[in-house]
């Protein structure tokens, strides 16, 4: 008995790094293209807005909104034809194929419009890819995984996003530090895209020599597969129902929390509170680091007490702290309040004359290094045009703040804040492939998961920058005002899956 | 339970329509306030985007909330066999 549970164990073990190491890579690859935007924006896009702005906000923006949902139809009907494991190893080629080539794409310089172009499609072909790799890992697995673990079992993916991330942004900066910041904007920008190939050769050859889910083979067996699994798991409302309990119930508030925590936190903190490029990467690493642990903690806890109430508690405690801790962040950021009282030392002004392009107008920026007594650094810059027409009013000079760095306790307490946020992450994406994999049956289950979880993850969560954006451009709002969309959206999902959703799912997956 | 979830089925169809008008409110105003060229054709880009993607989504709470005002989420199924 011992062995025969060992074997099992051997076996799950093998089924799960297969599957989490394609889906590492997948998200690895994802975020690299999200984090360089701005270096390969600059390297294969014309520096004139013209068609190219188009493509870029194409190749950008709809990738993750359009392309998402479609490769969850696309490979989740797949994955219910042919196979779970055939599927989800057409993805990982996909999506490891097209960042591999965005890396090789020659400058815009060389090859014109071809490169952004270029960059669009491979764009278009990893989005697909991503909607089609999730739901293949979380059923493989959860049709692998013994009854009463599925949890614990299926909680491993789901460190592969966080994992993912980490990987993606300690191969950047590692890869910045070791070049120089010249030579990475240059050419070093290529090397996250390219070793990726190494990943993906590694996945494959693992993912090559695992079998097929006993649960979709029994099922293949018995000639039970479904025939129109887009028709089966849409158009019969019973299951139809359940998609879209599973969509505004669980995945749309799973999306935000996960987006506001791993990705508008490290934004917020570069853009709103200026802090310095590495330093908000850092944070966001050390916080990633302590936090991804609690996937697996939550997950396997999500088999004893259930999965409903752990999302739940997730959400609602971003409704209730995301204010809290988003104000923490500018107080403890406030070089400008802070300057008033805590001013150690300045440096000797650095002035620096440029012309302001196609006109004759100057821009006169001077920069000031300055050092505070509670251990803050930061660059004050003042910019002043001064108009080529001698008899033009001067405007106002301006004066921005950047590359602050954090003291001592500042940056422990934002760490810790940060952390607290991916913890809320790891609450509510844990236990969710469990929870999804147990609400549908297995001739349509890869349809009918990938879809809502796309739509949550993909939409709803996706769109956190982009409607944050927006809030804060009303009419009255402040720094904080985008939190509004994050806020909203999760309480709207804890009250829906609150009222809605039964926590005793259904635990037989194999039915 | 059960009523609470009717009663709020009503409220989830109302939702839908509403946050259409709103991001069509939106899209309107931030596309009339983006310079001429290519800014507006952006703007517009993103806007279509949105709301060629949320339709299908509040669509599908409008009939979420039918459902729940039907009484279709007051037993939910146990197995497989009752999907």
């Amino acid at each position: 008995m011992q062995s025969t549970d060992k074997n099992v164990s051997q076996s799950i073990t093998q089924v799960i790094a297969a599957s989490s190491l394609g889906t590492l890579i997948e998200w690895y690859d994802f975020y690299i293209f999200g984090s360089l935007a701005v270096i390969i924006g600059q390297q294969l896009f014309p520096s004139d807005a013209g068609a190219s702005a188009l493509i870029n906000t194409l190749a950008i923006f709809a990738a993750g909104f359009i392309v998402r949902p479609f490769g969850a139809l696309v490979f989740g009907r797949l994955g219910d034809l042919i196979g779970r494991k055939y599927t989800f190893l057409l993805t990982l080629v996909l999506m490891g194929g097209s960042t591999f080539l965005i890396g090789l794409i020659p400058s815009y310089s060389s090859i014109g419009y071809a490169a952004p172009i270029l960059v669009l499609i491979l764009r278009l072909v990893q989005g697909l890819a991503l909607g089609g790799e999730y739901g293949g890992a979380a059923t493989y697995v959860a049709e692998h995984a013994p009854v009463g673990r599925r949890g614990f079992f299926t909680s491993w993916i789901q460190t592969t996003a966080t994992l993912g991330l980490f990987l993606s942004l300690g191969v950047i900066v590692l890869t910045k530090n070791l070049l120089g910041a010249g030579a990475f904007a240059d050419w070093g920008w290529r090397i996250p895209f390219l070793v990726s190939i190494l990943l993906v050769g590694v996945s494959i050859y693992i993912r090559m020599k695992m079998h097929e889910s006993p649960v979709f083979t029994k099922l293949k067996a018995e000639g039970k597969v479904s025939t129109n699994p887009l028709k089966e798991s849409f158009q019969k409302k019973a299951n139809f129902k359940m998609v879209l309990l599973a969509l505004f119930g669980a995945t749309m508030g799973q999306g935000v929390i996960w987006y506001t925590g791993q990705f508008y936190a490290q934004s917020f903190l570069e853009n709103t509170c200026k802090l310095d490029f590495n330093e908000s990467r850092y944070v966001l690493l050390w916080a990633i680091l302590f936090a991804t642990p609690f996937f697996v903690v939550f997950g396997s806890w999500s088999d004893k007490v259930g999965r409903k109430w752990i999302m739940l508690t997730g959400m609602l405690l971003g409704v209730i702290c995301y204010r809290p801790i988003y104000q923490y962040f500018i107080d403890a950021t406030n070089v400008r309040e802070f300057q008033k009282t805590e001013l150690k030392s300045a440096s000797d002004p650095v002035v620096k004359r440029t012309l302001v392009k196609d006109t004759k107008d100057s821009l006169i920026t001077t920069t000031v290094f300055k050092t505070l007594n509670n251990g803050m650094t930061f660059k004050e810059a003042t910019v002043v045009t001064i108009p080529d027409d001698v008899l033009a009013t001067y405007p106002e000079p301006q004066t921005l703040i950047k590359d602050v760095t954090l003291s001592g306790p500042s940056y422990i307490i934002i760490i810790a804040l940060v952390f607290f946020q991916v913890l809320l992450v790891t609450m509510v994406y844990g236990p969710i492939a469990a929870f999804l994999v147990e609400l549908f049956p297995t001739k349509i289950r890869y349809t009918s998961m990938s879809l809502p979880y796309h739509i949550g993850n993909g939409v709803f969560g996706g769109l956190v920058p982009f409607i944050a954006t927006l809030v804060a451009s009303f009419n009255g709002s402040t720094p904080l005002s985008g939190l509004w969309y994050p806020i909203g959206i999760a309480a709207l999902s804890f009250v829906i899956g609150a009222v809605y959703i039964d926590n005793k799912g259904d635990a037989n997956v194999a039915d | 339970m059960n009523a609470l979830k009717k009663f709020l089925g009503i409220l989830w169809m109302l939702l839908g329509p509403a946050i259409i008008i709103f991001l069509f409110m939106q899209a309107s105003e931030k596309i009339g306030l983006a310079a001429e060229g290519i800014a507006r054709t952006n703007t517009t880009l993103q806007w279509s985007i949105i709301i060629l993607i949320f339709i299908p989504i509040c669509a599908g709470l409008v009939i979420f909330g039918y459902y729940g005002w039907k009484g279709e989420y007051e037993k939910l199924p146990r197995s497989s066999a009752d999907i």
